[in-house]
């Protein structure tokens, strides 16, 4: 060791508020009280865990996530260290493995994961889950995403040295309206029971029996009834908490996962939707410490089966005459007779009903819709809901702050286009992905007197019943485009499937629409994709500017400030120290 | 498919036992209440589940065993859920969820107490009350008799082993057995019931 003034890594570290640490031979800085998983996790070094997650108490109990640890040497009374070349202390390695979750890093700390004392502690602790587990993987739904599967790859033995008799539990167990239980499959990791614990503070469930008998239970006349209660099921890490609706419907290596926004609700919860071919099979949480952690509410999960729906309109619709049925349409033809009719409408008997369920784009192009026809009378349908406390927001829109910024409408001025409608001063309406005879209350008869009436929308409502145009949308799994939460975050939709059908993503129908409606002098009028609208819309809002489709990213950006807080969060960031 | 026993209602199911003649049933008293609130009372506030298992070892006492009422019952006076009094109670052994004989025999099956013939000491304590030993099986360990006098479990130590093999009745231990002395204290036991 030189014997100038050097810096030593210890005190080069722990300026920095770090320690260093060796990794199977590297050395890293962490901050001072990292987890050991997550300081092995966050270096590329894969520490295998049941019972440890990150947004839960550390339970310890697994004891899949053992390392081999060392420290240097304890010194002799009056000794001062030694360091090495590189300016650290030799390290001495203990004989046992320790769990790597509930212990921190610490400075000159040594972790292997490559030895033989890591590798054997972990295979025998995999040979004990094994002793009782049932071979249900070609039957459970959790194969193929299962951790026990992953692990037995990675680190089980072949061969099964247990001979006695397995120990039966409880299977198919129902606990809840939304959750099976399969006491067999469960590794006893209690990941649901802290959840149910300390997320959502309702007790439910609870480990009873002890040894081989321990089981995951929920007691007689309680069930697992909350609206996060599927979150167990995403948490766990094998099969022992299915979903009802899931269950059986698909096996997880056919289905491709996009990642995307919940439009339940302004939080704009981030999701992956799974999806084989065309259709959807489920929701999942996508965790973003923003907007909802890893969690998401169970009404908005299965809030998905509208996507495959009988009801859902695959052709464009037209009326030629009052008294007749509506008859499919092409779509070119169908939009210049469109843009003719809404040309020979007067600007002041017009209006246009627009929903802040459409993406920032699609409110884009319908302002310049608007502005092309002179429409004054443009408004959006607000959807007032409780907030839940936790992730549901009371806006049950999920672009409102979208359609503020935009069209500069929160729903205020619709009673006056609602009356305009009932007095007979409005005679054309266009309704831009809303079913306006449900929140904005205008009875279907009432539509039915309008000179005309065109509809965008995806599914087939009174709505469309009554129009004498239906121009084909999607649903959120279809398109492209970003929306902006209750915080002002601005998201991203991805487009999971193709769209169902002859439909078209809403902005392909508003910017057709535009086109043959007149020349206009905007880059978005001849967009070939809501990228580019997007790009001309961060030249023009001030909010948005420097916005790009790469840069919000698959978790958002900040670009508001509208002081709106989620609950779960605000909690979640009380908690960290 | 066949009707599966379901494994969550099963906890909370009574199971009958010869025995409960001899033990009043559960009932909520202002006597039990006060003993109750008493021993909450020992732990900080806002710790009251603390308090779940000298409630459970307080209803036991009196009562025999820990039935499904008193699992509810428990889990409101310490402000805790029945699944996690339920989790306390499937987890010792030496909590009953059925009720025992008037007098309850315990035969330590130790090895101290197994190799000086407590196994022996066990087949011979059953016959005598009239008990099949298969009866005791990993998951109800306690065999009751058919009038409800006795029953008997074989368990882990009772801190005697120099003195095995042993048993106890009820609270009392009686150490270095053999026949002639199970004779008398089955003998004596009878007499005073």
């Amino acid at each position: 060791m030189s014997t100038e003034q050097q810096i030593l890594p210890k005190d080069a570290a722990a300026a920095e508020g770090k320690v260093n640490v060796q990794i199977n031979g590297t050395w890293y800085r962490f901050p001072k009280g990292t987890r050991i998983a997550d300081a092995c996790n966050s270096v590329g070094v894969h520490v295998p865990c049941f019972c440890y997650h990150p947004k839960l108490s550390v339970a310890g109990s697994c004891r899949m996530c053992l390392v081999e640890q060392g420290m240097p040497p304890r010194l002799a009374p009056g000794a001062t260290p030694t360091y090495n070349d590189d300016g650290y202390q030799t390290i001495q390695w203990m004989p046992r493995a320790i769990v790597a979750c509930a212990n921190t890093v610490a400075e000159n700390m040594g972790i292997r994961t490559n030895g033989t004392v890591c590798t054997e502690a972990r295979r025998a602790v995999l040979e004990f889950l094994l002793t009782n587990h049932p071979l249900d993987c070609p039957i459970c739904d959790q194969a193929g995403e299962c951790k026990l599967q992953e692990y037995t790859a990675d680190y089980g033995q072949l061969t099964h040295r247990f001979t006695e008799s397995k120990i039966k539990k409880g299977k198919n167990l129902s606990i809840g309206p939304r959750v099976n239980l399969d006491q067999e499959r469960c590794v006893l990791c209690r990941r649901c029971v802290r959840f149910m614990k300390e997320i959502v503070g309702e007790e439910v469930l609870g480990v009873v029996g002890r040894g081989g008998r321990n089981a995951i239970a929920c007691y007689p006349g309680k069930t697992l009834d909350s609206n996060y209660s599927m979150n167990v099921v995403d948490i766990c890490p094998v099969g022992a908490m299915t979903s009802k609706d899931f269950r059986f419907k698909m096996r997880v290596w056919f289905l491709k996962s996009t990642p995307t926004i919940d439009v339940n609700c302004g939080t704009g919860t981030n999701i992956n939707i799974w999806t084989r071919e065309q259709q959807v099979y489920r929701i999942t949480p996508r965790q973003n410490d923003a907007v909802n952690s890893c969690w998401m509410p169970d009404d908005h999960r299965l809030n998905y089966k509208y996507i495959n729906a009988p009801e859902r309109l695959l052709t464009p619709l037209i009326r030629t005459d009052q008294q007749t049925e509506q008859r499919p349409a092409a779509w070119e033809p169908l939009l210049r007779a469109v843009a003719e009719q809404l040309r020979r409408c007067k600007s002041s008997e017009l209006a246009i009903i627009a929903s802040a369920r459409l993406t920032n784009e699609e409110l884009y192009l319908t302002k310049h819709l608007a502005d092309l026809l002179g429409v004054k009378a443009l408004d959006i349908v607000p959807r007032v809901g409780e907030n839940d406390g936790m992730l549901i927001s009371a806006d049950r829109n999920p672009n409102t702050t979208g359609a503020k910024l935009i069209l500069g409408k929160d729903g205020s001025t619709l009673p006056d286009i609602v009356r305009g409608i009932k007095i007979g001063k409005i005679r054309s309406l266009i309704v831009l992905g809303e079913d306006v005879t449900a929140e904005a209350g205008i009875p279907a008869e009432q539509l039915r007197k309008l000179d005309y009436l065109l509809v965008m929308a995806h599914s087939e409502s009174p709505t469309t019943q009554e129009a004498d145009a239906v121009l084909p949308g999607v649903t959120f799994a279809e398109k492209h485009g970003t929306m902006i939460n209750v915080t002002g975050r601005i998201q991203r939709l991805n487009q999971a499937i193709d769209p169902l059908g002859e439909a078209r993503a809403d902005w392909d129908i508003l910017r057709a629409l535009l086109q043959e409606c007149g020349d206009v002098p905007l880059k978005a009028a001849r967009a070939t994709s809501s990228m580019e609208i997007l790009e001309e819309m961060a030249e023009q809002f001030e909010a948005l500017s420097g916005v790009t489709w790469a840069n919000i990213g698959n978790s958002g950006r900040q670009i508001l400030e509208t002081g709106v807080t989620i609950p779960l969060i605000e909690r979640e960031h009380a908690k960290q120290p | 498919m066949t009707e599966q026993p379901d494994a969550i209602a099963a906890l909370a199911e009574t199971k009958p036992s010869p025995g409960e003649k001899y033990y009043p049933p559960f009932k909520v008293t202002p006597e039990l209440t006060k003993k109750a609130k008493a021993y909450i009372a020992m732990y900080p506030k806002g710790r009251e589940q603390s308090a779940v298992l000298p409630l459970i070892h307080l209803v036991q006492e009196k009562h025999g065993y820990i039935c499904p009422q008193s699992v509810l019952w428990i889990a409101e006076m310490c402000q805790s859920t029945p699944i996690h009094v339920q989790g306390i109670v499937s987890f010792y052994p030496g909590i009953r969820t059925s009720c025992p004989g008037k007098w309850h025999i315990r035969v330590c099956h130790t090895i101290a107490c197994a190799l000086s013939g407590g196994e022996e000491l066990l087949s011979y304590v059953c016959e005598k009350i009239g008990i099949d030993p298969k009866a005791m099986t990993e998951e109800e360990p306690m065999a009751v008799s058919a009038d409800g006098l006795w029953s008997i479990e074989a368990v882990e130590c009772l801190a005697a082993c120099g003195f095995g093999p042993n048993l106890m009745v009820n609270d009392a231990l009686y150490s270095q057995m053999d026949q002639a002395k199970v004779d008398d204290l089955i003998e004596e036991y009878s007499k005073k019931a």
